[in-house]
């Protein structure tokens, strides 16, 4: 027995009974007296995802934290403590989902950017060109010509490339984790905003197939969905070895929810578990990952670029430059504070390192080995807004993934329940009574228009810069300084302290 | 000539559609007041079918060829110049022959004043019916028929818009 998280305060003065909270609720909070009429609320079933509230046409409806908190000093929290009930009656693992929430410091919000002043002029990105483009893939190191009469061609040879509008992406979110109509719109968003989504390891849906040139498909370590047609479908084919909400361990799509259209995309029986193993069975070496993207450029003929994601861990820098030297064209790292739609809590809230300091040592490590050229580097893992995107491409990223951001924009409001299968705003949950809730041409406009803000808002930051160009502030650290970070923070990231000059 | 459409596949039979045209058809059209103070109530003049998952918000389809209109021996049933059926209320006798003969049983009896047939006016004082601009998942539609309405009796200018 536990008291409840959250308290549904009903106000009676604005309550017109009218039922909304009791339709819109998944977790059957709400109910309506038989004999009354009236609708009461039981609050210890309430996760406080906010859809009543956000619906309720009266504003009748406020939940608020259970104020109601154990005595206990700091180290004994109600929190704390409650986590310590829920497994002495369950003896389980605890299970949680989207990203962490613990108070970790957050070192986007210490960096700050730079700004033109006098010596070099500032540029206005409303009157003048601001160019976004970005290309993922491999670059050569050098370009070789040679010469013919009086004119010179090239004979280097360039790897395929992935052609971004904007330096944004939609990380890896699977069917069968989201529902189809959350990922159709991301689909078309991405294709509206000339960028890519990801499918994640849940295959491509049939209906999504039109989308596919702006869809990044995915292998993971259960090998979803994947047949040849899917890896020649997508633009590029990204290998997860990792994610950063549960670095090291695999991934578990209950059979509830795999339904007869997951069933048929993933290639597996109708109610039967999804099961990701932790790792790839035929990786277990850098020699092994370098045949598997062999495999796969062999099997797409050389056409698409070959992505590997990992999670942001202690070793990321070594990993990366093996994943660079094995032939991938695209590293992902996927930092701490990265989403997941089911993940044990202690992995989610204490595996992996942030994804500030993972990609500056990656970035680090492979220009030392003269390698960054090699492969383009995709940070991911909780960009909250337009500025951590600009600072990590000035750490040294091509390009980022949103994801929570993402589900955000479609209305996801972070109740952490996605392992539910009940999200009440439609999202992660493949209850057709629940689906419906999410309109994906909705969704779509609300994608675009995110990614459109963000976009402008990079180009402000790049005219204040006095940067016409995103290609000009990659890995360009000196235009960021630290703010209250510690001395080997600041090493770490390569960073001046705000403060000092060149 | 517009009209409203719903998407079954988007409606997620929150009702919100009815409450609002509730509201709007109230006296104060201030929905604590609707709800709370004025009775008899104001009556919503759509209805939300819902049978399992599906649902979706039914209001007058202003027939090509509207029963009601035939039916109404009063002449309060009428149709607009844009081809909106419409119901007069000043002429309505209550006789409830439009609510026995519409095939979508969307007229409904009002008794709240003076007796007579309720049904959906398209919200005249709003550019966007009430019903259409709370639905939270778009899933009612105000927008012109895709197929040209025929005009069925009176002279009806096909792509004038609604009624002001």
């Amino acid at each position: 027995m536990l008291f409840s998280d959250y308290q549904v305060k009903r106000d009676a003065a604005r309550c017109i009974n009218c039922e909304v909270c009791v339709r819109q609720c998944a977790f059957e909070v709400h109910s309506t007296d038989a004999d009354t009429g009236t609708v009461e609320s039981d609050s210890s079933k309430c996760v406080s995802c906010l859809r009543c509230a956000t619906l309720c046409p009266t504003q009748a409806i406020t939940i608020d934290k259970n104020e109601l908190q154990v005595r206990g000093e700091n180290n004994w929290s109600t929190r704390t403590l409650k986590n310590i009930w829920k497994q002495a009656e369950t003896g389980g693992v605890l299970l949680t989902a989207m990203g962490t929430d613990r108070n970790f410091k957050i070192i986007w919000d210490h960096l700050l950017i730079d700004a033109a002043q006098v010596t070099n002029p500032s540029i206005d990105p409303l009157r003048e060109p601001m160019e976004l483009r970005t290309y993922l893939g491999s670059k050569p190191s050098r370009i070789e010509f040679v010469r013919e009469r009086s004119t010179y061609r090239a004979t280097t040879v360039i790897r395929p490339q992935l052609q971004l509008r904007t330096p944004i992406m939609f990380g890896a979110m699977s069917y069968g984790a989201i529902s189809l109509n959350a990922c159709r719109a991301l689909a078309q968003a991405a294709q509206e905003l000339g960028t890519y989504c990801n499918t994640g390891e849940g295959g491509l849906h049939r209906s999504l197939y039109p989308y596919a040139a702006s869809t990044i498909v995915q292998v993971a370590s259960g090998r979803f969905g994947v047949t040849t047609e899917y890896l020649n479908a997508g633009a590029a084919i990204e290998i997860k070895v990792g994610q950063g909400a549960k670095p090291g361990i695999g991934g578990h799509l209950p059979g509830k929810k795999v339904t007869e259209d997951i069933s048929r995309t993933r290639m597996i029986p109708v109610g039967s578990d999804a099961i990701s193993p932790a790792p790839h069975h035929d990786i277990y070496s850098i020699e092994e990952l370098a045949q598997l993207i062999g495999a796969l450029k062999e099997a797409t003929g050389h056409a698409k670029p070959i992505s590997v994601k990992i999670a942001a861990v202690h070793n990321s820098a070594a990993i990366a430059s093996g994943i660079a030297r094995a032939g991938a064209d695209i590293i992902a790292i996927d930092g701490v504070r990265g989403g997941t739609g089911a993940a044990p809590t202690r992995t989610r809230d204490n595996v992996g390192i942030p994804i500030e300091l993972a990609l500056a040592a990656v970035d680090a490590r492979l220009r030392e080995e003269g390698i960054r050229s090699r492969v383009s580097v995709v940070a991911a893992g909780g960009f909250t807004n337009a500025a951590d995107v600009l600072k990590a491409i000035a750490l040294g990223a091509d390009a980022v993934y949103l994801g929570s951001a993402a589900l955000a924009a479609m209305g996801c409001h972070q109740c952490q329940k996605c392992y539910s299968g009940k999200c009440n705003w439609g999202i992660a949950t493949q209850d057709p009574y629940l689906v419906k809730r999410l309109n994906p041409d909705i969704a779509t406009r609300r994608l675009v228009n995110l990614v459109r803000a963000w976009s402008h808002e990079i180009q402000e930051l790049l005219g204040g810069l006095g940067i016409n160009a995103i290609e000009s502030v990659r890995g360009n650290r000196l235009r960021l300084r630290g703010f209250d970070l510690h001395e080997h923070e600041l090493k770490l990231l390569d960073v001046k302290q705000a403060g000092e000059s060149l | 000539m517009k009209k409203i459409f719903f998407r079954e596949e988007y409606c997620m039979a929150c009702r919100l559609c009815e409450i609002h045209c509730l509201t709007e058809h109230s006296r104060s059209k201030k929905i604590l007041k609707a709800y709370k103070e004025e009775f008899p109530q104001a009556l919503p003049r759509l209805v939300v079918e819902q049978k399992g998952i599906g649902s979706f918000a039914l209001q007058c389809r202003h027939c090509s060829e509207a029963p009601c209109l035939a039916a109404c021996s009063s002449g309060a049933m009428q149709r607009d110049a844009d081809g909106h059926v419409l119901c007069n209320t000043d002429k309505c006798a209550g006789c409830w022959m439009c609510v026995m003969v519409c095939p979508f049983g969307v007229i409904r009896r009002d008794t709240t004043g003076q007796t007579v047939a309720a049904k959906c006016d398209l919200c005249p004082d709003r550019d966007e019916p009430a019903c259409v601009a709370a639905c939270p998942n778009e899933a009612l539609v105000y927008c012109h028929a895709t197929v040209p309405a025929p005009a069925a009796g009176a002279g009806t200018k096909a792509g004038k818009g609604r009624r002001r």
